[in-house]
């Protein structure tokens, strides 16, 4: 198939729609994390049986990318492609896959567990009452099968850059960008079309659309799962801003770790060169844009965007001081743009359906909507798209079900290890760029990591900063000692050995670095601090002032003992990993507290809340 | 310049030793678009050392200077890109490669006291291979299967929900 012109490619679109569907289409979620969890097995069981049934030409099996409902992988979705009724199933085993099939839509198999559906499509669907979620990024993820290039053209694809080539002039599709608003979603939130502008300002012969698909943010996989379901989304608007700024290269660069979206990203490319879509002369417009992937080899820091540039040039991944911005002096010292994988896959459905379209979802500041890797101590851990605006509340308690094991919720750490944690008091706000940066803490890729009572907000912060500390590439002073000291007075803290003096050095130093580092690593790695001692100032003195952890987590203020409630079921002792509690059957046990390593195990499996953390 | 391997204790001279896997990645090395620009040569140096990595599992200097010398570079600036990056190592690994995730979802649900585990299980620290080479510890920084929280990796195996006790479970099922 070789697609020449913008007739051709609507032609060829409407016959795939049109060519008669089987009566039942099963979409299996085929990403990482289902991979992990075992939808292998399901899919050979879904086949064997409409094979030993038959049903080859009744039901359509996809394998799609991540449906976004992580808690209950396996996740399938069984359609009627007539009505489109369909049942979703969590959670799903092999051994049940012949009630599902048997099932149909009308009512779910029994012994199963269904999950509604909380999410909507603005491109194509009324919002219903109870859609917290609209899919605009992940419009297609865990729709189609990201293998094959006619499902993507199924759903318009391409259709958005073969308007730009045929109807619009260059500075339309900027235009139209800038109108709509759109801001980068790898983290600041630039405005996407300004960032497009300045490089199209420039005249030079070579420039380069890059894809800042380094997400290294400990906690986000968002870009993850849209190079997973729909790695076209990303080559169609590389090339639309290719167009628009003119630029004839792109380049994805991505890291390592994810070999599953690299494998599909090659696929992809491979198809949309064989169909004409990448390549010479798009659509018989006279553009070329081409796109080759460059791999990262594990460092936070090359998510920002000189340190990126560098790495792709070869050399070791340290940012450089800005100006000059890469849009005017980047790849190989040419014009260029890096956009991350998210603001990528908004792109196209904007050229479709326009700015306006656009704008009428989100807040004023922020139009469109952002999809959050929704982790840590929630119930239903997933993958969200929301309108931007939304409140934490309705991710955390209404999308995620609120908190695990009826705990309490304590705080959410937004923007990694360069954002800062809110808390009950805010959970109300509606939040997009500008309001997150007004509580301390911000936007960044859309991890959302949840905490309950058990966390400890000190050793939180020192997590992160243990983090920074591990990325820093170490070119700049602020960050490779002064986090290094930052780290070194939060473990003093934690361990007990804090003064009040600690703390206030504590603070002059995260406001130091925060104003003197190179690159937004540095900037914005005391972030952590400075928001938990905002936020938990009795937890910072606590440790200092009674040596104590409120959350009961930093093992030097924690020891274990057994109270009078101890039966001597002689649970805790087989289970000690150091041996180091003894006691006869159906006597009390004692802990040996010189030996004990406080991994807590014993608190966890005693039935009879006889171990005490004190 | 020539090969150092010689003369560094416990390192043999792979691209010698092995004149298949030299063959293999010269095959690779040649087979890239390479011009008459160095510094645009330059940029296809992190893949040929992905590649050399996947042929001989590390980097020891003499495979590092095989690889400069095909892409005409300075010895130095190999061995600064692979000390920056973290996936690249110079030191062989052993069969099995343990990798426990720290990052924050898997930090808040506990993966330290699973690295402390398998630390006391294998009496190795983190980043060592054990002496009989068959297993390596290591953490690493989000895999992206944060549902499943602690998550650990062998090889590329991903293993979910990992706890305490599981672990000799894990190191057993190695053996198999």
């Amino acid at each position: 198939m070789f697609i020449a012109s913008r007739e051709a490619l609507q032609e060829y679109a409407a016959k795939i729609k049109g060519a008669a569907a089987a009566e039942t289409k099963i979409l299996v979620s085929m990403g990482t994390c289902g991979i992990a969890a075992g939808t292998t097995p399901v899919l050979e069981a879904i086949r064997e049986e409409i094979s030993a049934r038959n049903l080859q030409n009744a039901i359509e099996v996809v394998e799609v990318g991540c449906m976004g409902l992580c808690h209950c992988e396996p996740t399938i979705a069984v359609i009627d492609t007539a009505t489109g009724r369909q049942i979703i199933y969590g959670d799903v085993s092999a051994a049940q896959v012949p009630q599902i099939l048997a099932a149909g839509t009308d009512s779910p198999a029994h012994g199963t567990r269904t999950v509604e559906r909380s999410w909507y499509y603005p491109e194509f669907e009324a919002k219903p009452d109870t859609a917290i979620q609209a899919k605009i990024v992940l419009r297609n993820t865990g729709r189609i099968n990201p293998e094959r290039l006619d499902e993507y053209i199924g759903e318009d694809g391409y259709d958005a850059l073969a308007k730009a080539l045929t109807e619009m002039k260059p500075e339309d599709v900027i235009k139209e960008i800038t109108a709509a608003g759109l801001r980068g979603r790898g983290g600041g939130g630039f405005p996407t079309g300004k960032k497009w502008q300045f490089a199209a300002a420039q005249k030079n012969d070579e420039k380069f659309m890059i894809c800042n698909a380094d997400e290294g943010d400990p906690g986000a996989f968002m870009d993850r799962a849209v190079l997973e379901g729909d790695p076209h989304a990303v080559l169609e608007a590389m090339a639309i801003g290719g167009y628009a700024t003119g630029a004839h290269n792109g380049v994805i660069y991505i890291r390592a770790e994810y070999p599953l979206a690299v494998k599909r990203l090659g696929i992809a490319i491979e198809q949309a060169h064989e169909y004409g879509l990448l390549g010479k002369n798009l659509f018989g417009s006279g553009f070329d844009f081409d796109i080759e992937i460059k791999y990262g080899a594990g460092a936070f820091v090359c998510g920002e965007e000189t340190a990126l540039i560098h790495s792709i040039e070869g050399m070791r991944g340290e940012p450089t001081f800005k100006p000059p911005f890469p849009a005017v002096q980047g790849l190989w010292k040419k014009p260029t743009v890096v956009n991350n994988v998210e603001t990528y896959a908004n792109v196209g459905a904007i050229i479709r359906n326009g700015s306006d379209w656009f704008r009428a979802i989100g807040t004023q500041g922020s139009p469109g909507t952002k999809v959050f890797a929704l982790a840590g101590k929630v119930s239903k851990v997933g993958l969200v798209e929301v309108p931007m605006g939304t409140t934490l509340r309705q991710i955390i308690f209404g999308l995620g079900d609120g908190i695990k094991d009826n705990k309490q919720f304590k705080a959410v750490q937004t923007g990694g290890p360069s954002g800062g944690c809110i808390t009950t008091k805010n959970l109300d706000t509606p939040i997009d760029y500008d309001t997150l940066i007004a509580l301390g803490s911000m936007m960044g890729s859309g991890g959302m990591i949840v905490m309950d009572e058990d966390d400890c907000m000190v050793n939180i912060a020192r997590f992160f900063l243990e983090f920074t500390l591990d990325e820093s590439c170490g070119k700049c002073t602020p960050c490779r000692v002064g986090n290094r000291r930052l780290y070194e007075m939060l473990n003093e803290i934690c361990d007990g050995r804090g003064t009040m003096e600690t703390l206030d050095k504590l603070k002059n130093l995260a406001l130091t670095v925060k104003d003197t580092a190179l690159c937004g690593l540095g900037q914005t790695s005391p972030n952590p601090i400075l928001s938990t001692m905002a936020n938990f100032p009795d937890e910072y003195l606590a440790h200092i002032k009674e040596n104590r952890c409120p959350a009961g987590v930093c093992p030097n203020l924690i020891h274990y003992e057994i109270n009078d409630k101890c039966v001597g079921c002689t649970l805790c002792a087989r289970n000690c990993p150091v041996n180091c509690i003894s006691g006869e059957r159906k006597m009390k046990h004692v802990i040996d507290q010189d030996k004990c390593i406080k991994c807590g195990v014993c608190f966890q499996t005693c039935k009879f809340h006889a171990i005490e953390k004190k | 310049m020539s090969c150092t391997c010689d003369q560094m204790p416990g390192s043999d001279n792979l691209i010698e030793a092995y004149p298949e896997k030299r063959a293999e990645l010269e095959a690779y090395i040649d087979s890239l678009p390479l011009g008459e620009n160095p510094d645009r040569n330059r940029g296809f140096l992190i893949q040929s050392l992905h590649k050399a990595q996947s042929v001989f599992g590390y980097l020891p200097t003499c495979v590092q200077l095989f690889v400069a010398d095909k892409l005409k570079l300075h010895l130095s600036e190999v061995y600064g890109v692979i000390s920056f990056y973290s996936f690249f190592t110079e030191t062989p690994v052993g069969r099995y490669k343990i990798n426990v995730c720290t990052g924050t979802a898997c930090f808040v649900k506990g993966a330290n006291k699973i690295v402390d585990e398998f630390k006391r299980f294998l009496n190795i620290q983190e980043g060592e291979t054990t002496p009989d080479g068959k297993f390596t510890l290591g953490i690493l920084r989000c895999v992206g299967a944060c549902s499943l929280a602690p998550v650990v990796m062998v090889n590329d195996r991903v293993y979910g929900n990992v706890t305490a006790k599981l672990v000799p479970e894990i190191i057993n099922a190695c053996a198999e």
